[in-house]
């Protein structure tokens, strides 16, 4: 059997888990009919011509977790952004843990997607937010309505503004020999309110892992919302993120996607402008090696004037790794105004390295200003002598130009603490100590 | 302290220098001066170690040691240090910590320990005052957004902190007003020593109004094709390299 026969035979018992009274099951029995007429994506499909999902699918992945697997803290620690408080909402193979996690109810409500589908005082919520900026035809994000039953549910009310960062973390322990998991995370700033979030899925054993994550960001007018998605994970561990955010009048949304490991990455952000005076950035850091495989497909849709939209990617392919860029902007015909700006750098440091990058940009409107730019090189000679010539070894030079140009990415987290992990994780992926705390 | 015999050096198979020799005693700063092309920054370049450039036939000696097989960084331990013409911009490293790194590399490159922290804080301060250069240039990020002037003063603080053997200046005058150029010639002059060899590569006779050279050499096409003292920079002024050419048919 097949992974999506599997998927779809055992739709029935997923149901006998689950509220299926609920309305969110009318929602979720609609999602299995488009999963099962569309079926895994493949690469005939322009979208995903460069990504294959074929040896994933030959996988036999248990589909329902163990309810028994535990972590201890001081296994999982550095995971965790343990420098500064946070709030943390922890899964352990697709199951809540609350011994890890953090969660509240003090004036915001940081907790968790399962007891918002059941908590009647939340149903209203749920009703106006639930599957709403979701694509409803895209049978990934369809398969993963289809089984949402857990995942992080975070609502930060009018002016409010989220005490510390809020971090969401999935581990998987690997006491299923192969595991698929799809969690489900709803996201709502409402007017004025400000959050930061940081996502990481992270596998803690060498057996196969298949997540298919959807999440759904709503920022209200002028919310702030920072959202940081680290990817580190090992090489059995496989990723689709799919990441749909619709803002409202003069918000501001930003996501920065680091992406140094796993198997396979996929990453689908898709930004709804719904409103005007809209801010959207969209940064990555991408750094691989072995046979890592990341997809960065991005959608800014800009539906109303007047607004912005920033993407900023770099990418550093070594050994045969292979790295997709395919950015995609829409601009409406009444988005007069529209400022859209797309850059994707890469630098191939392997011959047998692969970077596909494409920028595709749809323009119906006449007045707006809509700049891309890609490019795909290897690293200065001139600045690598440079750097030797002060006595700096070739090896060190190499991170330190490559560090260099990843840098600007970087500016923009507004968590310092994060800021230096990441600064940490890139000279660590890049193999060498540079010698100073960046 | 270097010694360079009949040098031949190649880049894309096309000849640049074509038996260069030369002789630089430590204490004594000499000048190399030579129309656009005529080899002078490929000698640099050479001298540094740097890849793209073939040595073909002749030797580089440091101290009696040839550099034959030695890479950019090693012979940067070993106290060579190359002054660019158009230094490297590097966001997010700023010139405090790319100095360090600098430091400790070439430290652990000699076998030796990092310098402690207050140490080097020490130094930093020593040579910035030196300098006269601001605190607040050390934080900014090395050379990212740098005028001319600050780009080669900062060079030259870089040069003052790696304490080298020998120091190449290559076209440190290039770009430069004259105010600038008379403090980035202020900096050299005050890290001339008794046991430091100094090379200034320079087109214009400018410069070494500041920098007064021990010896003029004139390179043209990739050979010395006249030395003398500093008088010898006067009369390029004055004639122009023509005269230099001839002589060299001849």
């Amino acid at each position: 059997m097949d992974l999506k026969e599997k998927l779809i035979s055992s739709f029935l018992a997923f149901e006998n888990t689950v509220n299926m009274e609920h309305p969110v099951h009318d929602v979720r029995t609609e999602a299995i009919k488009v999963f099962e007429t569309k079926g895994f994506p493949n690469k005939k499909e322009e979208a995903w011509k460069y990504t294959s999902l074929n040896s994933l699918q030959k996988i036999d992945f248990s589909l329902f977790p163990n309810w028994e697997n535990t972590l201890e803290y001081k296994d999982v620690r550095k995971y965790f952004l343990h420098e500064i408080d946070s709030y943390k909402i922890v899964f352990v193979d697709g199951v809540y843990s609350s011994y890890l996690s953090e969660t509240t109810h003090d004036g915001v409500d940081v907790c968790l997607m399962s007891s918002a589908m059941n908590k009647s005082e939340y149903q209203p919520v749920i009703d106006v937010y639930f599957n709403q900026v979701a694509s409803k035809d895209e049978p990934l994000t369809a398969l993963n309505t289809a089984f949402t039953r857990e995942g992080a549910y975070i609502r930060i009310p009018r002016n409010k503004v989220a005490k510390k960062p809020i971090e969401i973390l999935h581990f998987s322990t690997g006491n299923e020999a192969a595991l698929m998991v799809q969690p489900r995370n709803l996201i709502i700033a409402e007017e004025n309110a400000e959050l930061q979030v940081i996502e990481r899925h992270q596998s803690l054993t060498s057996n196969e892992v298949f997540t298919n994550c959807v999440t759904e960001i709503f920022a209200d007018k002028n919310a702030i919302v920072d959202y940081y998605k680290v990817q580190n994970d090992v090489a059995t561990a496989s990723l689709i993120d799919n990441t749909y955010i619709s803002q409202k009048n003069g918000s501001s949304v930003n996501v920065h996607t680091f992406s140094f490991g796993g198997k396979l990455t996929r990453n689908n952000l898709n930004f709804y402008q719904n409103g005007e005076r809209i801010n959207s950035t969209l940064k990555g850091v991408t750094i691989l090696g072995e046979k890592q495989h990341v997809d960065h497909h991005t959608l800014v849709y800009h539906k109303q004037p007047n607004c912005e939209s920033h993407q900023d990617y770099k990418g550093i392919f070594g050994e045969n790794s292979i790295g997709v860029f395919n950015g995609k902007i829409i601009v409406d015909k009444i988005a007069q105004k529209t400022d859209a700006f797309q850059q994707n750098n890469n630098i191939l440091i392997s011959d047998k390295a692969t970077i596909n990058s494409k920028p595709q940009l749809e323009i119906f409107a006449d007045d707006v200003k809509c700049s891309h730019g890609c490019t795909i090189g290897q690293l200065d000679e001139e600045a690598l002598f440079y750097l030797q010539s002060r006595g700096i070894p070739k090896r060190e030079a190499q991170a330190l130009l490559m560090y260099a140009f990843a840098n600007n990415v970087l500016e923009s987290v507004r968590i310092p603490e994060l800021k230096a992990r990441i600064n940490k994780l890139i000279a660590m992926k890049l193999g060498v100590n540079l010698g100073f705390n960046l | 302290m270097l010694k360079i015999k009949n040098l031949h050096a190649s880049v894309d198979g096309k000849e640049i220098l074509r038996g260069i020799n030369l002789e630089i005693n430590a204490g004594e700063v000499h000048a190399i001066m030579g129309p656009n092309g005529s080899g002078k920054s490929t000698l640099a370049a050479a001298i540094a170690g740097k890849e793209e450039f073939e040595i073909t036939e002749g030797e580089i000696y440091l101290g009696g040691e040839n550099l034959e097989d030695n890479s950019p960084e090693e012979r940067a331990h070993k106290g060579i240090f190359l002054s660019f013409q158009y230094p490297v911009e590097i966001p997010g490293v700023s010139v405090t910590n790319f100095i360090k790194t600098a430091i400790n590399e070439s430290r652990k490159g000699r076998g030796q320990e990092d310098m402690p922290a207050n140490q080097m804080l020490k130094l930093i301060r020593e040579k910035a005052e030196l300098l006269d250069i601001d605190r607040k240039f050390l934080s900014r990020s090395l050379n990212e957004g740098f005028s001319g002037g600050e780009k080669k003063r900062n060079e030259i603080f870089q040069m003052a902190m790696l304490e080298p053997k020998l120091a190449i200046l290559d076209e440190t005058d290039s770009g430069l007003d004259i105010d600038a150029l008379r403090i980035v010639a202020n900096g050299v002059n005050k890290l001339r020593s008794k046991d430091r060899a100094i090379m200034v590569i320079t087109h214009y006779q400018r410069l070494l109004e500041y920098i007064i050279p021990d010896f003029v050499h004139v390179i043209h096409n990739g050979k010395i094709v006249k030395s003398g003292t500093k008088e010898l920079a006067l009369e390029l002024e004055e004639k122009g390299y023509d005269w230099l050419k001839n002589e060299a048919v001849v």
